[in-house]
C-alpha cells in the first residue's frame, strides 16, 4: 500500500467506528429507559454520525488519488461488505441492557478523545481539522457515559451487578484500540496518524479512576479479541449491516 | 394534533349568571385573551381538560417516536438517517416540554405516562398504523406533521400559558418536519417507476387516518363548544381538517401521485374541496384500541419502561447518596 492507500484505510477505520455505534445507538431510540435518555443517547448517535460523514468524505477524497475516482459517503457506508469494514470490534457488539450499552460507549469515549487529541495536531491538515470539531463533541460523551458508569456502578446493588458483569464482559474486545498495525506505524511516522499504543497507559488511568469512583473492579482478564482493523468482525457485525445496507442493495443506483 | 376527543366533562355551555364569580372573572380573562398561569385560579374542569389534552398530545410524541423509530437503522443514506433522528430526537423534546407543562396543572410525569401505560390515557390514533416502506417516513413528515402543524399553530394562541409556549416551540420544529417529509416524497416521485409507487402506496395508507386525526365530525364532537369557550381549542375539526384537504392536494398534485379519493373535487362556490365521506367507525376502533398496531405500540412502551426501572432506581439512589455524602461533608 502506497501512502494515500494506507490513509484511506485509516480514515476508514475512524469513520467506520463511528458509524457502527451511531447505528447501535440509533436502535435505542424510542425505547431509552427514561426521556431524557431517549435524547442524550440519540445526541451521541448523531454526533458519530456527523464524524463519520466527515471522515468519509475525506476517505472519498483521498480515494481519487489512487484509484480512477473516490466514492461517496453513501458508498463507503452502504455498498461495502462486512469483511472491508475496519470498525472495532467493540462497537459493533449488541446494545444488551443499558449497563452493556454505557460501558461500551466509556470504553470507547475515554479512548476516543485520547485518539482525537493527538489526531487533531496531525500533520495531515484535513486529518487535524475534523478530529478537532469531533473533540469538542466527544469531550461531553466521556463527561456523559463516566457519569453513568458512577450512577449504575455505585447505584443500587442490582445495578453494581449488572455494570460491574457489563465492563468484564467487553473488556476483551478493548485490546484492540492500542494495536498498532503497519498502517498505524507508517502513518504515525509519517506524523498523520498518532501511535495507538500509546494512549494504552492514559485510557488505562482514566478508566481506574472512575471505575473506582464508581466502586466497580477494573477487569483482569488477559486475553483479547482483536480482527476490525482487518475486516475480520464479530457475528454481530453482517446483521447490522445487513439492516443498515437492505434499501441501497435493494434498489441499486435508486436516489433517496 | 395529537389530541382527539377530549372529554371535558361539560354536557353544554354555562351561561355567565350560573357561574360562581371567581368564575366568571376567570371567563372575562379568557375572553380579553390574557393566558391564564400556572398560579393562578382555574376551574377543576379546565385544569382536568388540559391535562387530559397536553397529556395526550404529550404521550402522542413519545408513541410516535415508535414508527418512525422503525427506519432508524434502514434509513437509505447517512443523510437521511441523521436528519430521521434529529426529527425522532425533536419529538422526544416536545414530549417532555409537554409533560412539563402538563406538570404545572399539579399532576407528574410518572403519573401520566402510568395512565399511558394502563391504557387510561390516549394518543394520537395516527400512530397505531405501521411504516412499512421507507415512504412512509416521507408520508408521515408531508401529511401527520403537515396534519399536526394544522392544529396547532392556532393553539400558540390558546388560553394556557405553558401550553401555548410549548406550542410556539413545536411549530418551529414541525414545519421542518413537514419540509423533511415533503422532500422524501418529491425525491420518490422523480425517482425510479418502483419508487414512485411506493411514494404512491404510502400516500393511500396514510390519507384516510391523517383526515381522521383531527377527530370526529363537529356534529358528533360534543366537548368542543367548552373546549372553544375556553379557548383551548381556536378552530373546529370539520374547519381545521378542510383546511389540510385544501392544502394537500395541489401538493400531492404537484408530486404526480394521486388522492385516494373517487369523489374529491374542488367545489368553485365553496371554495374548497368536497371529499368523500370518511369512515368514521375506523376512527372510533383505532381509538378504542383496535388498530393495526395499538397492542404493539403500547407494549413496547410498556417493555422500555419496565426495562428502564433498575436504572432510573439506580440513578436515584445514587443520587441521594451522594447527597448524603455531602450532607456529612457539611455537618
Amino acid at each position: 500500500m502506497n501512502r494515500d492507500e494506507q490513509l484511506f484505510d485509516y480514515l476508514l477505520r475512524i469513520a467506520d467506528s463511528d458509524l457502527v455505534l451511531a447505528q447501535r445507538l440509533g436502535e435505542w431510540v424510542g425505547h431509552g429507559p427514561v426521556l431524557e435518555e431517549d435524547i442524550a443517547l440519540t445526541n451521541v448517535g448523531l454526533d458519530l454520525l456527523g464524524q463519520a460523514r466527515l471522515w468519509y468524505a475525506y476517505a472519498g477524497e483521498v480515494e481519487t488519488r489512487f484509484a480512477a475516482r473516490g466514492r461517496c459517503e453513501d458508498e463507503l457506508a452502504l455498498l461495502r461488505d462486512a469483511s472491508e469494514f475496519r470498525n472495532l470490534l467493540l462497537v459493533e457488539r449488541p446494545n444488551g441492557n443499558y449497563a452493556d450499552t454505557i460501558a461500551r460507549q466509556f470504553y470507547f469515549d475515554v479512548w476516543h478523545r485520547l485518539f482525537l487529541f493527538q489526531l487533531s495536531r496531525s500533520g495531515d491538515a484535513r486529518v487535524g481539522e475534523i478530529a478537532a470539531k469531533a473533540l469538542k463533541e466527544v469531550r461531553y460523551h466521556v463527561e456523559r457515559s463516566a457519569d453513568w458508569v458512577i450512577r449504575l456502578g455505585d447505584g443500587t446493588d442490582e445495578s453494581h451487578a449488572k455494570m460491574q458483569a457489563a465492563v468484564d464482559e467487553l473488556w476483551m474486545y478493548t485490546g484492540e484500540m492500542f494495536e498498532s498495525d503497519a498502517t498505524d506505524q507508517a502513518l504515525t511516522i509519517a506524523g498523520i496518524g498518532c501511535d495507538a499504543s500509546a494512549l494504552a497507559h492514559p485510557w488505562r488511568e482514566q478508566l481506574s479512576s472512575i471505575l473506582s469512583e464508581a466502586t466497580l473492579t477494573l477487569p483482569t482478564g488477559a486475553w483479547m479479541q482483536s480482527g476490525g482493523k482487518r475486516g475480520v468482525h464479530t457475528e454481530q457485525l453482517g446483521h447490522l449491516l445487513a439492516e443498515m445496507q437492505w434499501l441501497q442493495r435493494a434498489y441499486p443506483g435508486a436516489q433517496w | 394534533m395529537y389530541a382527539q376527543m377530549v372529554d371535558t366533562g361539560a354536557k353544554r355551555l354555562r351561561t355567565s349568571e350560573e357561574m360562581s364569580p371567581e368564575e366568571r372573572a376567570f371567563q372575562e380573562r379568557i375572553d380579553a385573551d390574557i393566558k391564564i398561569e400556572p398560579k393562578d385560579w382555574m376551574p377543576e374542569a379546565y385544569r382536568k381538560t388540559l391535562i387530559r389534552q397536553i397529556s395526550q398530545h404529550a404521550h402522542s410524541e413519545i408513541v410516535g417516536m415508535l414508527p418512525e423509530g422503525n427506519w432508524i437503522t434502514r434509513a437509505p443514506t447517512l443523510k437521511r438517517k441523521a436528519i430521521l433522528m434529529a426529527k425522532v430526537q425533536d419529538e422526544a423534546g416536545h414530549g417532555l416540554y409537554l409533560y412539563a407543562a402538563a406538570e404545572t396543572l399539579g399532576v407528574s410525569r410518572d403519573e401520566l405516562i402510568a395512565d399511558l401505560h394502563s391504557g387510561k390515557a390516549k394518543y394520537s390514533s395516527i400512530f397505531n398504523y405501521p411504516t412499512l416502506t421507507w415512504a412512509d417516513i416521507g408520508a408521515i413528515g408531508w401529511l401527520v406533521d403537515g396534519a399536526a402543524i394544522m392544529n396547532q399553530i392556532p393553539l400558540c394562541r390558546c388560553s394556557h400559558g405553558p401550553y401555548s409556549r410549548a406550542m410556539i416551540r413545536v411549530c418551529k420544529e414541525e414545519s421542518f418536519h413537514q419540509r423533511q417529509g415533503f422532500d422524501i416524497m418529491m425525491t420518490l416521485c422523480r425517482g425510479t417507476l418502483e419508487q414512485k409507487a411506493m411514494a404512491q402506496d404510502a400516500l393511500n395508507r396514510w390519507w384516510w387516518p391523517s383526515l381522521m386525526m383531527f377527530g370526529p365530525p363537529d356534529a358528533d364532537s360534543v366537548h368542543s363548544a367548552q373546549s372553544a369557550q375556553w379557548k383551548i381549542k381556536i378552530l373546529s375539526n370539520d374547519e381545521l381538517r378542510q383546511r389540510f384537504v385544501d392544502q394537500t392536494v395541489p401538493q400531492a398534485d404537484y408530486l404526480g401521485i394521486k388522492v385516494p379519493d373517487p369523489l374529491l373535487k374542488w367545489n368553485d362556490e365553496r371554495g374548497h374541496y368536497d371529499t368523500s365521506p370518511i369512515d368514521f367507525e375506523e376512527l372510533y376502533n383505532v381509538v378504542k384500541g383496535n388498530g393495526p398496531c395499538n397492542r404493539d405500540r403500547l407494549r413496547t412502551r410498556v417493555k422500555a419502561w419496565e426495562e428502564g426501572a433498575w436504572v432510573r432506581d439506580a440513578a436515584l439512589a445514587h443520587a441521594e447518596k451522594r447527597a448524603a455524602r455531602s450532607a456529612r461533608k457539611a455537618a
